[in-house]
């Protein structure tokens, strides 16, 4: 079958919704784009342990410690099942994991900022994790088959995160005059970077088209910021806070939140490495690694030594 | 209730407590992402640990089970001192670990036939998880002590560095003696002489050496501490000491 036939079966799977499995025939760029942005997905959960772990040795109770570390373990959790999505691409995590510490693949820029109050727990709960819950309750219906299944069960912690951080601030806001200062704050540093997580204006995102049409994505960039915007103020009014856009208001002809516009210079800044805490991040997953190196290979020798002794034992019997 | 007892329930719960605020430290820079995940599996169940003996004392004393860890100093804590050891590499959290776990597990063994019902239960349910615990770390020791000529020398260096501190956990202190004549805490020959049964064997198939003359470091059970305790707390108690009395 010619390539170009192969590639209309394969449209019209996808139109059909059918789900597109490892050894099933897919474009090559179709698989480049999925391998991309399932590891950046994987990197941005892996990265994302370290600014919440920050607070993790600081958390104000054994109850808000406990649940910060189930948390950061969930992300973990996440990051193992996307990479095992990412490896039915055929490529593996060693790979993936030496993309990331070359700095090769990206992950999400979120992590680049820095965690400065216990009220950031609650706001990259809240915000943060709102944030990517828009962005993934879609991919759960993405075209590509494990990465749709893995997406299932992110999705449904995430939300238990998300109302771990709403929690915190609602408790934090019902408390002292500094426990409300410091949420307002920490709104403040964190409500911007999480509009940008949804990447830049649809006018600006050459891929997203060819993404909606293969339904990796089912909504644009906009779409999905305009529905976060929606969702999220009605909640900061329950908190009693103020969010940092003097333009923010009700459309009532649109029947969506004004907002005002994104400094998109810093974006593109923050991905480029120049971030306030890139080379940090990208430091501490490196040293890591390369601190686990010895462990990684006694361990492997280990399970050698082991296997040669089966066989051994077995060529006896 | 006695405060001999009261400080063994606080020993029961300290000793988790701290390690567990340790193993947080791992959290996000474990060497292999499935171990970061099963290291900080144990950071929860143990820190989980300690809030049940925390708040069962909180119920006697009319507190809050976060008084006791927020908000006691240096001088009250009475965890042993092997559980403030700094991290290390992973082989000597794995060591660390795995002297604990053989205290922790045997201990709450006996634990289980205590005459206080509350700390019988407590140890009824901890204990499940404890032995998942004893054998992850021991099966991370054989590994690694029998892994490359590297990580043979890492373990082998790890045991030397920690072994004056597992004595402790098998030395009475006061309050011990006395709530073992209570029939609430256990004999620590006993509980001393399966642990150590257990952790020369893992040692062996390790093939890591036992260290000789080993003279013990003690001194946690009556608060005098190692100087690593109050950065420790400096940082578990830091929310608590800067925002006195707010809820979070």
């Amino acid at each position: 079958m010619s390539t170009h036939s192969l590639e209309d079966r394969f449209q019209s799977r996808v139109d059909n919704e059918e789900k597109i499995e490892p050894r099933d025939w897919m474009p090559d760029a179709y698989r480049k784009t999925l391998v991309r942005q399932i590891s950046q997905h994987a990197h941005s959960e892996i990265v994302g342990m370290l600014p919440e772990g920050n607070w993790i040795t600081r958390a104000p109770s054994l109850k808000r410690k406990l649940a910060l570390l189930a948390k950061i373990q969930d992300e973990a959790g996440h990051g193992l099942y996307l990479y095992s999505a990412a490896e039915t691409l055929g490529v593996s995590r060693d790979e993936m994991l030496d993309q990331l510490h070359t700095g090769k693949a990206k992950y999400s820029s979120i992590f680049n900022y820095p965690t400065l109050t216990w009220a950031d727990i609650g706001a990259i709960g809240w915000l943060v994790d709102g944030a990517a819950i828009m962005n993934q309750v879609p991919l759960c219906r993405a075209s590509y088959g494990p990465y749709a299944r893995a997406m299932v069960r992110v999705c449904k912690e995430e939300s238990f995160h998300q109302r771990q951080g709403y929690d915190i601030l609602l408790t934090m806001c019902q408390g002292s005059e500094e426990q409300k200062e410091m949420v307002q704050d920490a709104v403040n540093r964190w409500w911007w970077p999480s509009l940008m997580m949804f990447g830049p204006n649809d006018d600006a995102s050459p891929n997203s088209a060819q993404s909606l049409k293969w339904k990796i994505k089912r909504f644009s960039n906009d779409e999905l910021r305009q529905k976060f915007v929606d969702a999220t103020v009605p909640q900061a009014e329950i908190l009693g806070i103020q969010l940092p856009d003097p333009l923010l208001q009700y459309n009532e002809a649109r029947g969506h939140y004004d907002f005002g516009p994104i400094d998109w210079e810093e974006f593109f800044q923050v991905v480029a490495g120049n971030g306030p805490c890139n080379k940090e991040r990208l430091a501490a997953r490196v040293k890591a690694h390369e601190e686990g190196a010895w462990v990684r290979e006694a361990a492997t020798a280990y399970a050698e030594k082991q296997k040669n002794k089966v066989v051994s034992s077995a060529s006896v019997a | 209730m006695q405060k001999e007892i009261k400080d063994f329930i606080l020993m029961l719960a300290d000793n988790p407590m701290i390690l567990g605020q340790r193993l947080g430290e791992w959290c996000g820079h474990g060497p292999i992402l499935e171990q970061d995940i099963a290291l900080t599996n144990i950071a929860l169940d143990i820190i989980g640990e300690a809030r049940n003996y925390y708040a069962y004392l909180a119920e006697i004393e009319g507190k809050k089970e976060d008084d006791y860890p927020m908000l006691r100093k240096e001088r009250a804590f009475r965890n042993v001192l092997l559980v403030e050891t700094p991290n290390g590499n992973w082989g000597d959290t794995m060591m660390r670990q795995f002297m604990f776990d053989c205290w922790h597990y045997f201990h709450l063994e006996a634990m289980t036939k205590s005459n206080d019902e509350r700390l019988a239960s407590i140890a009824k349910k901890s204990i499940k998880e404890a032995s998942y615990h004893l054998s992850f770390s021991s099966e991370w020791v054989i590994r690694l002590g029998d892994g490359t000529p590297d990580s043979h020398e890492k373990m082998q260096d790890a045991v030397e560095h920690l072994l004056p501190y597992f004595e402790e956990f098998f030395i009475a202190a006061d309050f011990e003696v006395y709530s073992q004549q209570e029939g609430i805490s256990p004999d620590l020959h006993v509980v001393k002489n399966k642990a150590m049964a257990k952790f020369r064997n893992v040692l062996d198939e390790a093939t890591l050496a036992h260290p000789q003359n080993v003279f013990a470091k003690k001194g946690g059970k009556s608060g005098i501490h190692t100087e690593h305790l109050g950065f420790i707390i400096s940082e578990l108690q830091y929310l608590q000491r800067a925002y006195p009395g707010v809820t979070w």
